[in-house]
């Protein structure tokens, strides 16, 4: 027999459910007092550096519907592209952002709103610079695995013309559905699950 | 050329067939919210492998007690008490200390404290259905709380989810975030469920149910469960002594 790795097995993903709002934004809900506010809801504050920007997000199912339970975490780098984790061997992020935002759909409509400030850059492995990106995390009923992908910025068409990951997608023609339009000073970002839309979603 | 390890190195690849597929049509939810084509990979970079970091200073003294985190003073929650104690590790087995872990579920008669939820069981004035901790440096986390009922979903005609906790962890990586619910050992109703058969390997599913635990259980007080979580491990941690966190 061959020596064993003694690898564990990571543990499995289940949908987190129609009520994940009890869990991760129970004041939303309308559940007071356990917690003094919801985790993520606020992420800048008059100290953070950087542009203020909102993110208005929805998400829609393969019938075009907008999903009313989904949950939505973004991760970013502060307006200098450092991120605030020790895992950020530069850095020096900026105090007063966290860089983490998290969002329950509202129960009519479906959208989310993160104000938060536009990222700077950041390297890829090789020392270009990625254009500049938020991570998303999205998790509902029905959905198995929380997704993973990523939100670009319109308005940065040359970064994004030499951007590391988008320039090896394949299918080029997908790209736009990472790419948030423009407007003032929001960034809408419609993720489509399914159909002729479906967004990039990735495997990292 | 430096013969030496990238700067950034990632987390081992997702073994994608552990986990549920996305579009699993006995779990009749998956059937719009599934994506149709493949994801897309690419190496890690610095925004996969750096995620938010949450301190235990910002942990109030009941939240990870569910029995009385909602309860009015000298009350709480109706339901058979349990302590579900465990660890979180990665997948080379190293804890992952200081990360946050949150839980939810339904209240012993299986009823949530949701506006959604309408099904007949009564609420119980004195359980709110959220908890959380952050991980000690060993990895380790408990919670009191009550054991939670089973409960009938829209799904099938006569569908009904096994007694289950929902919990949600961190990880220093972004991309190690999960959410997952956990079950009881010995419950028929596991096996029965659409959600948990959701995921192909059944060894799979035994990893998401936990084990009671007499040794740990406090004497006229609670019954303890015992559930680990296992993380993705990075490659980052098997070549030399830095800890996790890097
Ligand atoms: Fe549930």
């Amino acid at each position: 027999m061959v020596q064993e790795l003694f690898r564990l097995k990571e543990t499995p993903s289940q949908t987190a459910g129609p009520y994940v709002h009890i869990g991760l934004t129970p004041n939303f809900l309308g559940i007071e007092g356990i917690y003094p506010s919801d985790l993520g809801s606020e992420m800048i504050n008059e100290n953070t550096k950087g542009e203020r920007i909102d993110v208005k997000v929805r998400v829609f199912d393969g019938t075009g519907t907008p999903l009313r339970d989904v949950l939505v975490e973004i991760w970013q780098a502060d307006a200098n592209g450092i991120y605030n984790s020790p895992n950020d061997p530069r850095g020096n992020a900026d105090p007063n952002f966290m860089g983490w935002g998290r969002k329950p759909a509202d129960m009519e409509t479906g959208e989310m709103v993160f104000r938060t400030i536009k990222p700077g850059r950041v390297p890829f492995n090789d020392g270009r610079l990625q254009a500049p990106h938020i991570n998303f995390f999205i998790a509902a009923r029905g959905i198995n695995l929380a997704l993973q992908t990523r939100m670009y910025f319109g308005d940065e068409e040359e970064a994004n013309k030499q951007d590391p990951v988008l320039t090896r997608i394949e299918h080029q023609n997908r790209v736009p559905t990472l790419i948030a339009p423009r407007e003032g000073n929001t960034y809408k970002f419609d993720i489509y699950l399914q159909g002729e839309k479906e967004t990039i979603f990735f495997d990292l | 050329m430096k013969n030496s390890i990238p700067e950034v190195r990632g987390f081992f690849q997702r073994d994608r067939t552990w986990h549920p597929p996305s579009f699993a049509p006995g779990y009749r939810s998956t059937v719009v919210r599934s994506p149709r084509y493949a994801p897309i990979s690419f190496p890690n970079t610095l925004s996969e492998v750096t995620g938010p970091v949450f301190g235990h200073s910002m942990l109030g003294e009941l939240d990870n007690d569910l029995t009385v985190n909602y309860a009015k003073p000298g009350e709480s929650a109706i339901g058979p008490r349990i302590v579900v104690y465990g660890r979180v590790l990665d997948e080379n087995g190293r804890p992952v200390p200081n990360t946050l872990v949150e839980i939810w579920q339904a209240n012993a008669g299986g009823r949530y404290r949701h506006k959604k939820d309408t099904y007949l069981a009564p609420l119980d004035p004195n359980f709110g259905g959220c908890g959380r901790t952050v991980t000690d440096e060993e990895g380790r986390y408990w919670f009191r709380t009550i054991q939670p009922g089973a409960y009938p979903w829209p799904n099938g005609v006569n569908d009904w989810r096994p007694a289950h906790i929902h919990f949600s962890v961190f990880g220093p990586g972004f991309v190690q975030r999960l959410i997952s619910q956990f079950y009881f050992e010995g419950d028929p109703m596991i096996w029965k469920c659409p959600i948990v058969r959701t995921i192909p390997d059944e060894r799979a599913i035994e990893r998401l149910i936990a084990k009671l635990d007499m040794d740990a259980t406090v004497p006229f007080d609670s019954r303890a469960y015992k559930f680990d979580i296992v993380l993705r491990g990075s490659n980052s941690t098997l070549f030399e002594n830095r800890k996790e966190g890097n």
